[in-house]
């Protein structure tokens, strides 16, 4: 199953999520120095550093890849930087892996920090007409629980699901969080404290809907040859990143968007947007989704995780509940998802995130994750879609 | 001594606000693409080249695809009144177009008694006010 393009996964390490009240660059650099001597490496070794970008913590975050670096001391490293929304964290692993695989360097160190303000993510700010993010909070109050309970409620009434159903995903990764140290959120819940929890977009409660976190994620990186010339004999690699756009017409709607494409001249493609994401990164990897031990995904909101169920291709549509209530997705499962306890239990960093997930599925395919380990996990898929077209799915083996 | 309000869209050439208001989008008049918010320059379908886009009233009818509600005061720019008021949001498909497009359901929609593929049709209504405009938006009403 290894590919000839695969990348060593080093070195994974974390800044604890919480809401710290911090500068981002701290965090970052945490997380840096912890991959580092995860990988049993130093920052003298680091060749190339690729960040991800924060918007809302002014010109540092929009030029991560050399924060960090600077942070870290100026060596004359190449770096770059660069923003997908939520998908920042794997368009800067498929950066670093592109210049490992292309030769220009042998090891990299990526990087993603945020530091996030209270309550409901709002526009940049400034008065900008022309600029559909604004535009949806100023014309409609559409923060992103609207959008995340649009498509909750359009599971209800496509496929029957039930509230409690949605709260039971939360219960499920409130519980597999308990034991991780870099989780924000450790406390077990039921169905009924979610479902007494205040609705804050019909069909979703408080409890449902992620928070927004301070947290800091880093990977070290390196081509196979360098594991390999140090000794490391089966490190955990990077099989495969997604990183692709929706296909015209895409027939769903999305944040920040006021419609979808019209798909009055160009049939819809058969795969969905989300559904493509994970397509790509299993085609990239030559395996299918019955190959996957384990899978970490993108649960902006409790309902959110059974779409992506059935995006990856872990049951048919319209199944994930069954899945869910069936314990395959706990674990101990046929399938666990989200062991870390996802965004439920992290909150999001939006630039750390999806770096974030990588990290875990190392720790899962390594064997280290104490109190939440997937016994045997040998393949991980994460996966995450990131506002304006970009997707985000990573494939972890060993 | 009390004054009415001049009413003005709260955004330029989204919609018509007579008395059969509608959305404004654009279509391509090579392979018949629609577009809203309208697209003037260049047609997104990538197997078309088409540059001609023309101004179009979008179908003023359509069903729900999904709903949902605020029950919390959306940040800024949203522009609340005080005390702020819970209201519903509507993802609706228009057939003709083969497109879904959202807009605020009218004030006291009950979210509970709605049904994915129910009939609704556009209004106009007032979005916000300040000292001299009522700004006003579109919004779905069932039927």
């Amino acid at each position: 199953m290894p590919t000839n393009r695969d990348v060593a996964i080093l070195g994974a390490g974390m800044h604890p999520w919480g809401k710290w009240g911090r500068n981002f660059v701290e965090y970052g650099v945490v997380a840096a120095q912890a991959a580092l001597a995860d990988a049993g490496l130093s920052w003298a070794d680091v060749e190339y550093v690729s960040g991800a970008d924060t918007i809302r913590n002014g010109y540092p975050g929009f030029i991560a890849g050399a924060t960090f670096a600077q942070a870290l001391g100026w060596k004359g490293n190449r770096v770059s930087s660069c923003y997908a929304a939520c998908a920042s964290g794997a368009h800067a692993v498929n950066a670093a892996r592109a210049q490992i695989l292309a030769g220009f360097c042998e090891v990299a160190l990526v990087v993603g920090a945020d530091t996030t303000p209270k309550g409901f993510f709002a526009p940049v700010g400034g008065e900008r007409r022309d600029d559909p993010d604004w535009l949806r909070f100023h014309l409609l109050g559409a923060t992103n629980p609207t959008y995340f309970a649009l498509y909750a409620r359009r599971r209800m009434e496509q496929y029957g699901a039930t509230a409690a159903d949605f709260a039971r995903v939360k219960v499920k990764n409130a519980r597999h969080g308990l034991a991780n140290p870099n989780a924000r959120y450790r406390k077990e819940v039921t169905v009924e404290e979610v479902l007494a929890s205040p609705v804050v977009a019909d069909p979703l409660h408080l409890l449902e809907i992620c928070a927004t976190s301070d947290g800091a994620a880093a990977l070290v990186l390196t081509s196979m040859g360098f594991a390999e010339r140090h000794g490391i004999d089966r490190p955990a690699r990077v099989s495969a990143v997604s990183t692709v756009t929706p296909t015209f017409p895409n027939s769903v709607i999305e944040m920040p968007n006021f419609a979808t494409d019209s798909g009055a001249a160009v049939a819809t493609p058969e795969r969905t947007f989300r559904d493509s994401i994970a397509a790509a990164a299993l085609e990239e990897a030559g395996i299918g989704p019955e190959d996957l031990d384990v899978a970490e995904v993108y649960d902006l909101s409790s309902a959110l995780e059974l779409d992506w169920y059935e995006n990856i291709g872990l049951c048919k549509e319209g199944e994930a509940e069954r899945l869910l209530n069936d314990g395959d997705t706990t674990i101990g499962g046929r399938i666990p998802v989200n062991p870390s306890g996802g965004l439920a239990c992290f909150g999001e960093a939006i630039p750390a995130q999806a770096i974030a997930q990588v990290c875990e599925l190392t720790w899962q395919v390594r064997g280290q994750a104490a109190g939440r380990q997937v016994e045997g996990a040998r393949v991980g898929l994460s996966i995450n879609q990131g506002l304006f077209g970009h997707g985000s799915s990573v494939i972890v083996t060993r | 001594m009390p004054q009415t309000k001049e009413r003005v869209p709260a955004v330029e050439g989204w919609f018509t606000t007579g008395d059969s208001p509608a959305l404004l989008g654009t279509r391509c008049t090579t392979c018949g693409t629609y577009f809203f918010p309208r697209e003037e320059s260049l047609c997104r379908n990538p197997d078309c080249d088409g540059r001609d886009l023309e101004a179009v009233e979008l179908s003023r009818r359509g069903r729900l695809w999904s709903f949902t509600d605020n029950r919390y005061q959306p940040p800024a720019p949203y522009v609340s009144p005080d005390p702020f008021v819970p209201y519903a949001i509507a993802a609706v498909e228009l057939a003709e177009e083969h497109l879904v497009v959202l807009g605020q359901l009218v004030p006291g929609t009950d979210t509970a008694a709605l049904r994915a593929g129910q009939e609704v049709e556009l209004v106009v209504g007032p979005l916000y006010e300040d000292d001299d405009h009522e700004y006003v938006v579109w919004k779905w009403q069932p039927v």
